[in-house]
């Protein structure tokens, strides 16, 4: 059965510092993941790119901060409007001058 | 190897006098139940029903579980099985909640069930630790007269080349941002791994408009046929398998067979996948591999309960099912070996939804009896129904386990513990070091020392230690006593999540309080306010 383009309601957030229009109540991975943006995180030591693994809080992969809380998990944590997400490199640290 | 343990019950139930019921007060609840999938939902309702007072600390933004898993764009069930039952579930929940007998807490991270001595207990037998609210992570602890962990499980991953590419991800994953967000993972998506889960995953994004470029099962599901008793346990399975693989037919997904996914490429991103055909020990078929372009690989081998807060209470475990593995041993009424402490769905072996729900009902009404609280007898049939599914668990798990050939898949520069980056190479340097388990493994070389505590990459190591030294890959090293000492798992550990040290300190402020009573965490019930309606009529 194909989904029908149903309208759905959207909030505003920035992620490193850019305006995103995200869809309401979903998780921030997702919204990354409707963005077309799967990597999201840097690795401390290979510097790599890091985004979705596990998808349920178990791995710890998809840290982002928010409205400056470091290590959210994006699985768990859902939009809300006005949230100012920061994309973490290393530690996570880095970006509040630790 | 031995064989898997069996869904279903493992101990006896020894007659007990129900506990004395607690002292009433804010801090203390006749049980606290651990998770609201099916199977915890169940419980507290089942205790409800009998008119106790139950504490609900999950994970979840709302009650569902991972499997029900549900947000404001999801409320029809148009991505989900079983949606009416999970509608009258819900109906239940909520109803006992707005008489105050079920107090629901979301986004609550339990990191440890303490016993608590019967002298300290202030009207209670068990203090629940958790850390609240993903996006703020303040201390919360409630106490109650018995503990229902219904934790669930997690998907099996099996680290390959490339496996740490954004874009790989558990099969889960997908479903997660599927039905919790209406969101659809990628374009070009392969689904890979063993057990019948895959189906319908591939068929639910085959559905949300994904080309689903195939579907790579590593277990040979004519298996199946080889075992008359389990197929006729299963009988109500079989059919939804036939449906998500006629679903797959009318979307030309091909389903392919003894052959799994051994490579992922790409640079920033994923962009392709190598796809190999195994032999019955999962080792590559040389010559046979080729590149599926993909943008998304969902995968899963199978599912590792979460037993870490069972474990660290005292339950006693047992290795199982698959590799690195392990569930919580308990009796038909889902008691461990821990008196009050009970455990319910994948945390006592994997089966299921619908096993789930049934444990979860006589775990709630055996919590409830031991709160003291007086209990109507089990409805006929439910032994019966949840021995069918016990047996149809145990024939799923054999025709899908997982084979130590998998070890060989990954080269020296594969990652294996993603939170440290520890690769193969630096894993097999400290086996040349004498590393000979996964906890000596880690002290060497770090893995599972980080976020994930060992979750993700425990049963990898294992296996890999295992694979080196010749002893076939079972990843069984963390059982050599489990009989004494429990399995050392790598991620056995006291704080079953990572806590902040600020956590702690409020933890530590409270003990030097010398006050038994833990004040309750002032996080009210979480209200469930989004409509749930009927599934999109197929």
């Amino acid at each position: 059965m194909p989904e029908p383009a149903a309208p759905r309601p959207r909030v505003a957030v920035t992620v490193d510092g850019a305006p995103w229009s995200v869809p309401a109540g979903a998780s921030i991975a997702a919204a990354f993941t409707e963005h077309d943006a799967p990597g999201w995180r840097q690795t401390r030591r290979r510097a790599e790119p890091r985004g979705l693994s596990c998808g349920i809080g178990v791995c710890f992969d998809c840290l982002v901060t928010v409205n400056g809380v470091h290590g959210v998990r994006a699985c768990l944590a859902e939009v809300r409007d006005g949230d100012v997400i920061t994309t973490e490199k290393g530690s996570g640290f880095a970006e509040r001058g630790a | 190897m031995s064989s898997p343990p069996r869904k279903g019950p493992d101990l006896p139930n020894a007659a007990r006098e129900p506990a004395a019921r607690p002292a009433a007060g804010p801090a203390s609840w006749d049980l606290a139940v651990i998770g609201a999938g099916p199977a915890g939902m169940t419980a507290a309702i089942a205790a409800a029903d009998a008119g106790a007072r139950a504490v609900v600390l999950d994970l979840g933004a709302r009650p569902g579980g991972q499997y029900w898993r549900w947000g404001p764009a999801t409320g029809d069930g148009r991505y989900h099985h079983g949606w009416p039952a999970f509608a009258a579930l819900l109906r239940r929940f909520t109803t006992h909640q707005a008489a105050g007998r079920i107090t629901y807490r979301s986004g609550h991270a339990v990191f440890q069930v303490e016993p608590l001595a019967a002298d300290d207990a202030g009207g209670g037998q068990f203090r629940v630790h958790a850390v609240a609210d993903e996006r703020r992570r303040e201390y919360a602890a409630v106490e109650a007269a018995a503990v229902v962990v219904a934790t669930g499980a997690y998907d099996r991953q099996l680290p390959v080349p490339g496996w740490t590419l954004p874009g790989v991800m558990a099969a889960g994953a997908a479903q997660s941002l599927l039905k919790g967000s209406a969101v659809v993972a990628g374009r070009r998506v392969v689904v890979a791994g063993a057990g019948p889960f895959l189906l319908p995953v591939a068929a639910g994004l085959a559905r949300a408009g994904a080309r689903v470029v195939a579907v790579v099962e590593a277990g040979q599901p004519a298996g199946y046929l080889r075992r008359p008793a389990g197929l006729a346990a299963s009988w109500r399975k079989l059919p939804e398998a036939g449906g998500y693989l006629a679903e797959l037919a009318r979307h030309r997904v091909p389903v392919l067979r003894r052959h799994a996914v051994i490579a992922a490429h790409g640079g920033e991103r994923l962009s392709s996948v190598t796809v190999a055909r195994i032999d019955a020990g999962w080792a590559v078929v040389p010559g046979t591999e080729r590149a599926l372009d993909a943008d998304v690989l969902a995968a899963g081998y199978g599912f590792i309960p979460q037993v870490e807060l069972l474990g660290e209470a005292g339950a006693q475990l047992a290795a199982g099912p698959g590799p690195g593995a392990f569930v919580a041993l308990a009796g038909p009424d889902q008691q461990t070996t821990v008196p009050g402490l009970f455990a319910a769905g994948e945390t006592t072996g994997v089966g299921g939804a619908d096993l789930a729900r049934i444990e979860g009902a006589a775990a709630g009404r055996a919590a409830a009896r031991y709160a003291g609280r007086p209990v109507a007898p089990e409805r006929r049939g439910t032994r019966r129904s949840r021995a069918a599914l016990g047996r149809f668990a145990a024939v799923m798990e054999s025709v899908h386990a997982v084979q130590p050939g998998w070890t060989r898949w990954p080269d020296d520069e594969t990652v294996i513990c993603r939170c440290e980056e520890v690769t193969l190479g630096e894993l097999r340097t400290a086996i040349s070091l004498g590393a000979d388990d996964a906890r000596s493994a880690k002290l060497l070389a770090r893995p599972g020392m980080g976020w994930c505590q060992g979750r993700m990459c425990g049963h990898a190591v294992s296996a890999i230690i295992d694979s080196e030294a010749g002893r076939g890959g079972s990843g069984r090293t963390g059982t050599r006593d489990p009989g004494l000492a429990g399995p050392e798992t790598l991620a056995s550990r006291p704080l079953a999540q990572p806590v902040p040290l600020r956590v702690l300190a409020a933890l530590a402020e409270d003990s030097a309080a010398g006050d038994s009573t833990v004040e309750d965490s002032g996080v009210e019930d979480t209200a469930v306010e989004e409509t749930v309606g009927p599934p999109e009529p197929r």
